[in-house]
């Protein structure tokens, strides 16, 4: 095979700081070569230095690309308008964003062949509906003249998918092409991408940051870390037999179990849900009349035992978050009872609610936007302290109570005369959990806690999660799309679909032995690494 | 001597008040302390600051009022009898209001700008041009100009000195451009002080059609201008604030009631509405003649109210922006996390929503100033701005209106108010540049 790419000793730097050193690879025809690395590793910036997009502050100090033994830096910018799209082309993570909302998509696919190859009207539409029925939409001709915002995501990241084929090109660049989609959507793009390959005899650069997309996607691996590339390996290799000790940490971190620590006994429970329905109204017309209602939670019923976690799984839209939000009496259920503690929360006012208000905590889905930029850790922690009662009404006491949660939580003391934009996004969940913490609280809705942070950083916040839970006896209610880590965390797992519960039971029975239809598709959707055991990485 | 304060001096006060309060509570701070760092770290935000400051001490210095005790000629009556409103800046040139001329005279001129008519002394009638009444005749100009800048130097340097010695004593190192702001305030006094020092001796920019100072009422004008600019803007902010928050955050009715509220009042053209404020104003005074001791409250009144409009009808477009940001900032997780907390809806206005909004308060506070510096010379040209025997910069345009018509052109009185309200809204508005690229979290990179 000849090859198609190659990265030559490129070294890139922003005024003496180098972020790029010394990356080299090479990509064969009908290849498709993974490029992994957590955020800040320098894999973005390698695309983006391909297709010669750098911003203008980093500069190339040393090194070359070669695209089919031409080097693409001594070409000029004219030259290189023309490789990008037609020799070269890329698929991005966000393709709401990508895709320009006025046009319809059709045509947004038409330009890019008028442009690159010169089509005339009725070729271009032949081409278009050939490239649709290629990435395998549905309908294409009807398609042709819809606009991006009728799509759902997946469907759009085909439209992309097409674009990026229409000329097609030698090398496909896909930067984290399925991250911001769901599980089953993933595996059909990756399904999709990956037929392409075998039908065009294409070559892929894929970017991500997930190992278990890796294991089932690529031919050849490289592990980038702080801009270096650590180990580069045939794929089968790589995962049997990992080299540096980051890549055996990365894949220890991606595959990680809970200990079993399970004694089987049943608890008395602490939260039962039952029957719990949350309609929204659909407002229409001047006199904001209700035209229907929008079913986020239609009948769930579930309950958690006490120092037990309980997974809910199920992907975007399936109303997992609207069941956390009810729990916190955050938004108002339609109907059904709630009960926490044989207390029905339901019936309860604002001002009866508060005690249980302490009890009951919830750690988001996004550090950054969780803690108010403008107030310090310290007071972050202390608010709910204050509002609801917990401890020492003196300051004093309440610093010194703020410094213990900090240190539980893996941060220093100090941390908290500091504000929010100082610190990491790992660092920022901590703060967070902290900030639950704080009130002594007996269950913690955490709503998607990790899915915002990178494989290492996951770990260490789920490893926390645990030691807390063992400590104080904390339960949890772990709200996720990520199938991959609730054999990590949960003892129980609930499975929904469209505000339902379409199963429910204990990890290994859900996981091993599903029963229903959609936890099997779901199941069979997700990523998987290969099936070594853990000792394999140490 | 008594003092008596105007409805607008004391409005002044309160503010200052409230900004040095206000600015003593920040500095604890260290978050907001280091973005005012940041904000005078730019050299042009430092001069431009220094010449607002320079500014607003003319403002203050006209904002105290009292009445002089007058030397009774009746010694028998035991009351003492007082006169006309001054101010302290009114002292500071009391030479300039008691030496007026007959009518228009150039920049440092010594003869009338028009010719008369004159019977000489042989009973001949010629037409001349009549010497000036208080103007020196012994041609020493640049003498006294040296000597007043030097005077001025002298000043300007020993403030900076004592500014330095505080520093040093201080012993913190700081990395404010402190040579731009020196150097500004050298410039400003140096100016200021030549062009006091001759005031004694001629009228440095030119006389108006009745004879009046021209430096005199740009000086008067200064707080005219300051106070709509920042009086309104301190009338509006409280409606917007309060009314933009409650939109975004209570939503359902009270959003209904407001949006209706602010889109009506916007649709409505805004001089409609102040002239018709204004006017209604002018013929209740006027058919209350007896509410005034003298003329200057009267004039006083009508600012305070042309200013009560200017913020009625202003405080729409702020309220729109604070309800939009409202509603995106009640929707983010730390606000959630509160809820679930139990605080109350008053607190979380106070601790997480109003400190996030308030960069796109202050940006729009000294947006607005320039605008309302330009907006009152515009009403007052059209005739519905302050009271016509007010010192403004409008009111001067006005008067320019018939001179720039006259051959050869009277200049002076256009000239002086366009470059005194050119420096002031120039200074504005390169600060606000400036406090909108810090303050702006979209800036940030």
């Amino acid at each position: 095979m000849n090859s198609i790419l190659n990265v030559e000793n490129l070294s890139l730097t922003i005024g003496k700081d180098e972020i790029l050193k010394n990356i080299s690879f090479e990509i064969k025809q009908g290849e498709i070569f993974a490029l992994v690395g957590e955020s800040g590793s320098g894999k973005s910036l390698t695309s983006l230095a391909i297709m010669r997009l750098l911003p203008d502050v980093i500069s190339v100090s040393c090194g070359d690309i070669k695209l089919k033994k031409k080097s693409l830096f001594a070409l000029p910018e004219y030259e290189m308008q023309k490789v990008r799209g037609k020799s070269i082309a890329m698929i991005f993570q966000e393709p709401m964003s990508a895709l320009n909302p006025v046009m319809t998509v059709g045509a947004q696919v038409a330009e890019v062949l008028k442009i690159h190859l010169g089509l005339r009207n009725d070729a271009v539409k032949m081409k278009v509906v050939s490239l649709f029925k290629e990435v395998a939409l549905k309908d294409p001709e009807e398609r042709y003249n819809w606009y991006p915002h009728q799509l759902s995501g997946g469907q759009k990241q085909r439209v992309m998918i097409a674009i990026a084929l229409a000329c097609e090109p030698d090398l496909l660049i896909a930067d984290e092409p399925t991250t911001a989609l769901d599980v089953t959507i993933q595996a059909q793009i990756l399904e999709l991408l990956k037929k392409i390959r075998e039908d065009r005899k294409l070559s892929i650069l894929f970017i991500t940051h997930d190992m278990a997309v890796v294991s089932q996607m690529a031919d050849r691996v490289a592990v980038m870390k702080e801009g270096e590339i650590l180990e580069q390996a045939v794929c089968k290799e790589f995962f049997s037999n990992p080299q540096h000790p980051y890549t055996q940490s990365l894949l220890r971190d991606a595959m990680e179990k809970k200990e079993d620590s399970k004694i089987k006994e049943e608890g008395e429970k602490l939260l039962e849900v039952e029957d719990l329905k949350v309609h929204f109204p659909i407002k229409k017309g001047f006199f904001q009349r209700t035209a229907g209602y929008v079913k986020a939670v239609d009948g769930v019923t579930l309950s958690i035992p006490r120092g037990k976690t309980l997974a809910l799984v199920g992907e975007s839209g399936s109303g997992k978050s609207t069941i956390g939000q009810a729990i916190l009496s955050l938004v108002h259920m339609t109907q059904g009872s709630i009960k926490f503690e044989n207390k029905n929360l339901a019936t309860l006012s604002e001002r009866a609610l508060k005690p249980y208000r302490r009890k009951i905590q919830i750690v988001f889905q996004d550090p950054y936007s969780a803690l108010n930029p403008r107030m310090t850790i310290g007071n972050i922690i202390r608010e709910g302290m204050v509002s609801l009662g917990v401890g020492s009404k003196e300051r004093a006491a309440q610093d010194e109570h703020i410094k213990e949660l900090l240190l539980k939580v893996d941060l220093e003391a100090e941390h908290a005369r500091r504000y929010p934009h100082e610190f990491s996004g790992g660092q920022r969940q901590r703060i967070g959990i902290a900030r639950a913490l704080a009130v002594e609280p007996e269950l913690i809705i955490c709503d998607e806690p990790t899915s915002a942070l990178d494989v290492s950083v996951r770990s260490q916040v789920l490893k926390l999660l645990r030691k807390l839970q063992e400590e104080s006896g904390v339960s949890y209610l772990f709200i996720t799309h990520d199938l991959s880590i609730v054999p990590t965390i949960a003892d129980e797992v609930a499975v929904m679909k469209e505000g339902k519960i379409v199963e429910q039971g204990s990890v290994e029975e859900v996981m091993e032995n599903p029963q229903e239809e959609y936890t099997k598709t779901l199941l069979a959707a997700a990523p998987k690494l290969p099936n070594k055991n853990k000792e394999a990485y140490t | 001597m008594i003092l008596t304060l105007l409805w607008t001096d004391i409005m002044v006060w309160i503010l200052l008040f409230t900004i040095v309060v206000w600015s003593w509570v920040v500095s604890g701070s260290p978050q907001v302390k280091k973005q005012w760092h940041t904000i005078f770290k730019s050299s042009i935000a430092m001069a431009s600051a220094t010449v607002l400051l320079f500014y607003l001490l003319f403002t203050l210095l006209d904002s105290v009022h009292f009445r002089l005790a007058t030397p009774s000629t009746d010694t028998k009556s035991q009351q003492v009898q007082y006169g006309e409103m001054t101010s302290l800046l009114d002292l500071l040139f009391s030479h300039n209001i008691k030496n007026t001329e007959r009518t228009y005279s150039a920049p440092f001129a010594t003869h009338e700008y028009a010719k008369s008519i004159v019977v000489d002394a042989n009973g001949v009638t010629k037409q001349a041009y009549l010497p000036l009444k208080h103007v020196s005749n012994n041609n020493d100009l640049l003498q006294k100009s040296m000597f007043a800048i030097f005077m001025g130097i002298v000043m300007g340097g020993s403030l900076i000195f004592l500014h330095m010695v505080w520093r040093k004593k201080r012993g913190f190192k700081s990395e404010l451009p402190w040579r731009t702001a020196y150097l500004t305030l050298l410039f400003l006094t140096v100016i200021f002080t030549w062009f006091y020092m001759l005031s004694y001796h001629y009228h440095v920019l030119g006389t108006d059609k009745v004879g009046g100072d021209v430096l005199y009422h740009s000086l008067k004008s200064i707080r005219t201008g300051v106070l709509i600019g920042v009086l309104t803007t301190l009338i509006m902010l409280p409606v917007a604030i309060i009314l933009g928050v409650s939109a975004g955050l209570f939503g359902g009715w009270v959003d209904d009631v407001i949006q209706y509220l602010y889109t009506t009042l916007s649709s409505i053209p805004g001089v409609l509405l102040i002239a018709a404020g204004v006017l209604s104003m002018q013929v209740m005074m006027d058919n209350n003649p007896t509410w005034f001791e003298t003329t200057l409250e009267r004039s006083d009144l009508r600012l305070l109210f042309l200013i009560l409009i200017l913020g009625i009808t202003s405080w729409t477009g702020l309220c729109r922006l604070l309800r939009a940001e409202t509603l995106k900032i009640s929707q983010i997780e730390f606000v959630t996390a509160a809820k679930a907390f139990g605080v109350g809806k008053f607190t979380i206005i106070r601790r997480h929503i109003i400190p996030n909004l308030m960069h796109i308060i202050l940006i729009s506070i000294v947006l607005d100033f320039s605008g309302l510096v330009l907006a009152e010379a515009v009403l007052s040209y059209v005739g519905v701005g302050v009271d016509p025997t007010m010192h403004s910069w409008g009111n001067m345009i006005n008067q320019a209106r018939l001179e720039m018509a006259r051959e050869p052109m009277v200049w002076w009185s256009l000239f002086s108010a366009f470059v005194f309200m050119f420096i002031l809204v120039l200074a504005a508005n390169l600060l606000s540049d400036r406090i909108q690229i810090v303050l702006d979290p979209r800036n940030k990179s």
